[in-house]
């Protein structure tokens, strides 16, 4: 298994390179527009968002995988774990918002050692629904969490999980020898509990997203294949797949520039940009927050350390609807991704 | 200076083709992205007969526009190399079905 660029101490664990290298590239001598310079004929700079709908707790960097395009550059060496005490301010916030979406991820979101305790406290501070991002190995992981099917019915959660494509050899590559025979097996297991069964209320969605440096075809075809595929050869059931773009950030950008696709990627990404899509980005409706309880535009600004501006309050502590309601959204070159043909969010495509 | 007949670049400027008759361009282009949108073969299909035929007139633009499209539209790495057996099967067979010209031509001319 390949260790984290954290640990491998590349220069693209630091947030401030990876900036640096967004904005140079294909950016630097203004041959090629920048997002600031596309969203403003448009009439979206600044960025501004809808409403805080949806609350997405990043509760740990560590992972019981190694995916190469992940954006947090999550793994088992990874230690950062958000403490019950974040947690607890995070369960009065939502106490005291009308926010009605809590959307949980990491890293693994399980191996946090009171992920369990905080999704059961959740429903009870007002939230309607409990969102965790799955990575799906981590119940066949260890049995430890075999009953985390289980425990998910039990609290309502509506799992969302990576499945890159519907056979060994694309997923593997970019997630981990055996992983994908691990995620059936997992799939599996939440079926028989009755995720993803038509009339059981009990949500089961898969997102996809390319392997490689480029960009996700259409999302209802690709659900077509991935429910046909899944039923024919696992006898599989889910709800919907969701296309996500790679953003070129992190693990994503280091096998970009390793590769020698950054430059050709980043102006697939522009020419590709759709106006309609920036009504929808998840930005717009999201508000995320670190293990340490700062608070973020989105998952991906959070990774490149892009803290919102003090004035609005930048910590969990100093949540203020209203403030971040009106805030300005950081924007930067990653936002492409999002924005890229049909849209990209954790929603899935957004046109 | 250009030491080689193609830039991977050109690709990008293939529109450019209309600076020079932008009529014949526009009718062209209208009636491309027609052809290649879902009917009743999906667009997955469309891209790995273009595939196909990108091999078959060994376009190296097109392999590299289709090989792309293909992936985006969730081929299977197995199911592009299948493709692309397609066009080498009618490419070698359409040379070997002539043998049978041939032998008429030859039974013809010979005692």
């Amino acid at each position: 298994m390949i260790k984290s660029l954290h640990a491998r101490h590349h220069q693209l664990a630091s947030q401030q390179r990876q900036v640096e290298i967004l904005n140079k590239g294909v950016f630097a001598n203004g041959a090629v527009a920048t997002f600031q310079q596309k969203i403003t004929p448009v009439g979206h700079f600044p960025l501004k968002p809808s409403s805080i709908e949806i609350f997405q707790m990043n509760i740990g960097y560590m992972c019981n995988q190694v995916c190469k395009h992940c954006h947090v550059d999550a793994g088992p060496d990874r230690k950062e774990i958000m403490t019950r005490e974040t947690m607890q301010q995070c369960l009065d916030v939502l106490a005291k918002t009308k926010i009605k979406t809590l959307d949980i991820t990491g890293g693994a979101p399980e191996m946090n050692p009171d992920f369990r305790w905080f999704v059961s406290q959740a429903h009870s501070a007002g939230v309607e629904e409990i969102i965790v991002r799955s990575n799906l190995t981590i119940i066949r992981a260890n049995p430890k969490y075999y009953d985390l099917p289980e425990f998910f019915k039990e609290n309502n959660v509506r799992i969302c999980s990576s499945l890159p494509f519907y056979n060994a050899s694309k997923t593997d590559r970019q997630r981990g020898d055996g992983v994908f025979k691990d995620s059936i097996e997992a799939l599996q297991m939440l079926n028989k509990v009755g995720y993803g069964k038509e009339g059981t209320g009990l949500t089961l969605d898969l997102v996809f997203n390319p392997t490689g440096a480029f960009l996700p075809g259409d999302q209802q075809q690709l659900q077509r294949d991935f429910k046909k595929e899944l039923k024919e050869h696992f006898d599989i059931d889910f709800n919907t797949l969701f296309t996500i773009t790679n953003i070129p950030i992190s693990r994503f950008l280091d096998f970009l520039i390793d590769s020698g696709n950054y430059e050709e990627y980043m102006e697939k990404l522009v020419n590709a940009f759709n106006p309609a899509a920036v009504e929808g980005v998840m930005c717009r409706n999201t508000i995320s927050i670190d293990w340490q309880g700062f608070l973020y535009d989105c998952d991906f600004n959070q990774m490149l350390g892009l803290k919102l501006e003090e004035k609005i309050g930048q910590h969990i502590s100093a949540f203020d609807v209203d403030a971040l309601e009106s805030r300005e959204i950081i924007i930067s070159q990653h936002c492409f991704a999002c924005t890229a043909g049909a849209g990209s969010s954790c929603q899935g495509a957004t046109v | 200076m250009e030491h080689t007949y193609y830039n991977p670049a050109d690709l990008k400027k293939f529109s450019t083709i209309a600076d020079w008759d932008s009529n014949l361009a526009s009718k062209f282009f209208d009636y491309y992205g027609e052809v290649f949108k879902e009917g009743d073969l999906t667009a997955r299909e469309k891209s790995l007969i273009a595939l196909a035929v990108a091999h078959t007139v060994q376009c190296p633009y097109c392999i590299d526009a289709y090989t792309q499209d293909s992936l985006e539209k969730g081929a299977t790495e197995k199911g592009m190399m299948e493709a692309i057996h397609v066009a080498a099967a009618i490419r070698g067979g359409a040379s070997l079905v002539h043998g049978v010209m041939m032998m008429n031509k030859a039974k013809k001319l010979s005692m």
